[in-house]
């Protein structure tokens, strides 16, 4: 949590020795994702509602933007808190940089939140001060 | 991922809720019926928030006379501030499987 539009924002980024098409299989295809993430019913389309399953529980996701060898983003809802996952593969001259970006509540989930008077981020920045202050 | 971050982001989705949250945390203890003064919503209302505040673990109360007196419980937030860094170790695990998963797709 630096900054308030920065809360509730994860990214973790990866050079990769391989090709951004065997990348986005890995990223796509449920019996490969299940190898390095979880079981899923996922399919590379827009709008598809599919869940992630572990032992722990099950995050609950829908399909925002499919750009095949690029681009893939979808929703992540998991402990009461919605978030998006966005994938970027970017192609350089020896591999893929990969790029995950998972950021907490969109602008529109905020809005949602009829006659908030200061919303989640606000909340955050403000508690970013308190805590500062007395922890 | 504990499941503490459920109750947390649920007791405190509610706007009036949270407000009453954040007074506590800026101003310190309060009573109730301080509370009540500047939320815009009747006693009743407030000591509900309250009462669901106090079960997430995030008020404490302290009677004093016929008065109750409520204070902000900082610590019970800490899983909600860990959780950006809970979901990066997540997902650095994660980039760890997968390239493992890329290696062996080689073969």
């Amino acid at each position: 949590m630096k900054e308030s539009t920065e809360t509730l924002s994860v990214v973790v980024e990866r050079e990769l020795p391989h090709p951004p098409e065997k990348i986005w299989r890995a990223l796509t295809q449920p019996h490969l994702i299940q190898e390095w993430l979880m079981q899923s019913d996922f399919k590379p389309l827009v709008d598809h509602r599919f869940n992630f399953r572990a032992d722990w529980g099950a995050v609950d996701c829908q399909v925002l933007a499919v750009e095949p060898n690029k681009m893939l983003s979808y929703t992540w809802a998991a402990y009461g808190l919605n978030s998006v996952v966005t994938w970027t593969l970017t192609s350089t001259g020896t591999g893929t940089h990969l790029r995950m970006e998972q950021s907490g509540f969109r602008p529109e989930q905020r809005q949602a939140y009829q006659g908030a008077k200061g919303g989640w981020q606000q909340f955050f920045a403000k508690l970013e001060q308190v805590l500062a202050r007395t922890v | 991922m504990p499941h503490a971050h459920d109750v947390l982001f649920k007791t405190l989705a509610d706007p009036t809720r949270r407000a009453i949250f954040e007074r506590l945390c800026r101003q310190g203890e309060q009573t109730v019926g301080a509370l009540t003064a500047r939320s815009g919503v009747s006693q009743p209302a407030v000591s509900k928030h309250l009462g669901i505040l106090k079960q997430a673990g995030l008020v404490r109360d302290r009677h004093e006379g016929r008065q109750t007196h409520y204070s902000a419980q900082l610590r019970a937030l800490a899983p909600l501030v860990d959780w950006t860094r809970q979901m990066a170790g997540f997902w650095q695990g994660r980039f760890d499987h997968l390239e493992a998963l890329l290696k062996r797709m080689d073969q």
